[in-house]
């Protein structure tokens, strides 16, 4: 007899059971006590058939492989970069992976990258320390030059991106401007500075209404009155959540 | 920090457009609270936009300096409390926040917002000390003007404490006897980044300045501290707009703070 007693969408907080009985299978941010599933986090339950979920409302970003982020150099190390990447663990960028040419031994590593650029980076490997393992290498990995970054929730990202990147291309579309996000809550922007800041107000206004149904629209709205000029084709506006 | 985001900071400044959208001579929305924490005779938080800054008043009854024994004793402290920036670190006080102490301290003791003399209980024996410490509670740029608008918001709603008949305090109890402040003396802290001035610079644009002036005032005329800062020179016609503009702004915040009580 499995019974499930939390519903889809509820806010539940950590040690709260969400089901009893071997039916259910606990996912991210959930684990089994016995019979039960049990939350380990505060956050949102999400039934996805049998299997329990929990995304977290706020917090840092959690590492995990193939995903595109945006990280601070933080420190030069003897064989690469030390990056901040808005998480608790910071990330490796070793010299194989920083740069097509090749790297001398000994060469000076900051002719590459210098402590507080920004690099757009892909996750290559999590261990199970924790240790993240990044690359440069690759479609759209490199470094950021001119522009500015802000810092986002990164549990707000997918809304960010929205379906198949249709609220981020609209806020290009509607602004001009060069806008990247990091699956980690780095957002870098460039463009006009007064379309600059639109978007970061753009961004606010996501990260407060995300939970909103509409959204999309609401924000071809904001974004319409703001810059003073139509959006055409306006991206499918069913608002599903992705995450 | 990164030089580029520095250049694309003055850059997007010589549009005429700050990092977060305001004008080059807007304050970021102003709020004070006071009176908030128990153990302080009085106290302020003072927030503009999302930094926050608090301000204490501590009273006591000390033995006066030799050299004054007629005067109260006025101390101004400030803090850098890591806990308010990744920047700060605990240790021995930086040279910012000695700077941003005296500043403070200028602006209330030239200014002769207090008189020191009335804070004299017995000459050369015994008068009150009032003792002013100001702490970041969120940086995010501008610590003078905001200290120094919490440290004046706390002035004005510090009571004194109660003396027992033995000459020692109850800080339990209050009195309603209140600080004669005889001036509002408000710093302003004008930036000029390239050839823009601004004020109430973010945290950023601080890192971005070269050159800064603040100025004190008592009233829409009356100057009473000037602090300069920053690498570039200034040149007489630029400080004639950085008071200007000081004076103008420092009324905007005098009317805030008309409503404090």
């Amino acid at each position: 007899m499995s019974e499930l007693l939390a519903k889809d969408k509820e806010v539940v907080v950590p040690g709260q059971v969400l089901a009893k009985g071997m039916d259910y299978i606990p996912g991210q941010g959930t684990y089994r006590l016995k019979d039960d599933v049990l939350a380990n986090r505060l956050g949102m339950v999400s039934v996805e058939g049998k299997v329990l979920k929990t995304t977290p409302l706020a917090g840092r970003y959690i590492p995990r492989k193939d995903d595109v982020i945006i990280g601070r150099v933080d420190d030069i190390l003897m064989s690469g970069w030390r990056l901040e990447i808005n998480s608790p663990y910071s990330a490796v960028l070793p010299l194989k992976d920083a740069s097509f040419d090749f790297i001398a031994k000994g060469a000076d590593l900051t002719k590459y990258f210098k402590l507080d650029d920004f690099v757009v980076i892909k996750i290559t490997q999590v261990t199970s320390q924790n240790l993240v393992d990044v690359t440069a290498k690759g479609q759209g990995l490199r470094k950021l030059r001119g522009g500015r970054v802000i810092k986002v929730n990164p549990q707000k990202v997918p809304r960010i991106i929205g379906k198949k990147g249709s609220m981020v291309s609209m806020l290009k579309k509607a602004t001009d401007c060069k806008v990247i996000v990091g699956q980690n809550g780095f957002v870098w922007i460039e463009g006009a500075p007064e379309m600059e800041v639109i978007i970061v107000r753009a961004l606010r206004k996501i990260e407060e209404e995300s939970h909103q149904s509409g959204l999309t629209d609401r924000l071809k709205g904001f974004l319409e009155k703001e810059t003073g000029k139509k959006i055409e084709d306006a991206p499918e506006n069913n608002d599903q959540k992705v995450n | 920090m990164n030089q580029e985001i520095l250049e694309h900071i003055k850059n997007s400044l010589r549009k005429g457009v700050r990092i977060d959208g305001r004008k080059p001579d807007e304050i970021r929305p102003v709020t004070i609270q006071t009176g908030f924490l128990t153990t302080a005779e009085g106290s302020a938080r003072v927030k503009f936009g999302d930094a926050e800054v608090l301000a204490g008043v501590k009273m006591a009854l000390e033995k006066p300096y030799p050299d004054t024994p007629e005067d109260g004793v006025l101390m101004v402290n400030s803090e850098l409390l890591p806990l308010s920036n990744p920047e700060f670190e605990s240790g021995p006080p930086s040279i910012e926040s000695i700077e941003t102490a005296r500043v403070i301290d200028r602006g209330i003791r030239e200014s002769k917002t207090i008189d020191t003399k009335s804070l004299c209980v017995e000459k050369g024996e015994k008068v009150w000390s009032v003792a002013i410490d100001i702490v970041p509670i969120n940086y995010e740029g501008n610590l003078i003007d905001m200290g120094g608008l919490a440290a004046i918001a706390a002035l004005k709603t510090a009571t004194f404490p109660f003396v027992k008949e033995d000459g020692t305090i109850d800080y339990h109890q209050r009195t309603d006897k209140k600080l004669d402040l005889k001036k509002m003396p408000i710093p302003i802290t004008v930036c000029k980044i390239g050839e823009i001035f601004i004020v109430d610079p973010t945290d950023e644009e601080e890192k971005a300045v070269d050159a800064r002036l603040t100025v004190t005032s008592v009233d829409q005329k009356t100057l009473c501290a000037l602090q300069k800062g920053g690498d570039h020179p200034l040149s007489e016609s630029d400080i004639n707009t950085m008071v200007e503009l000081a004076l103008k702004k420092a009324g905007e915040l005098r009317k805030i703070l008309e409503g404090v009580n």
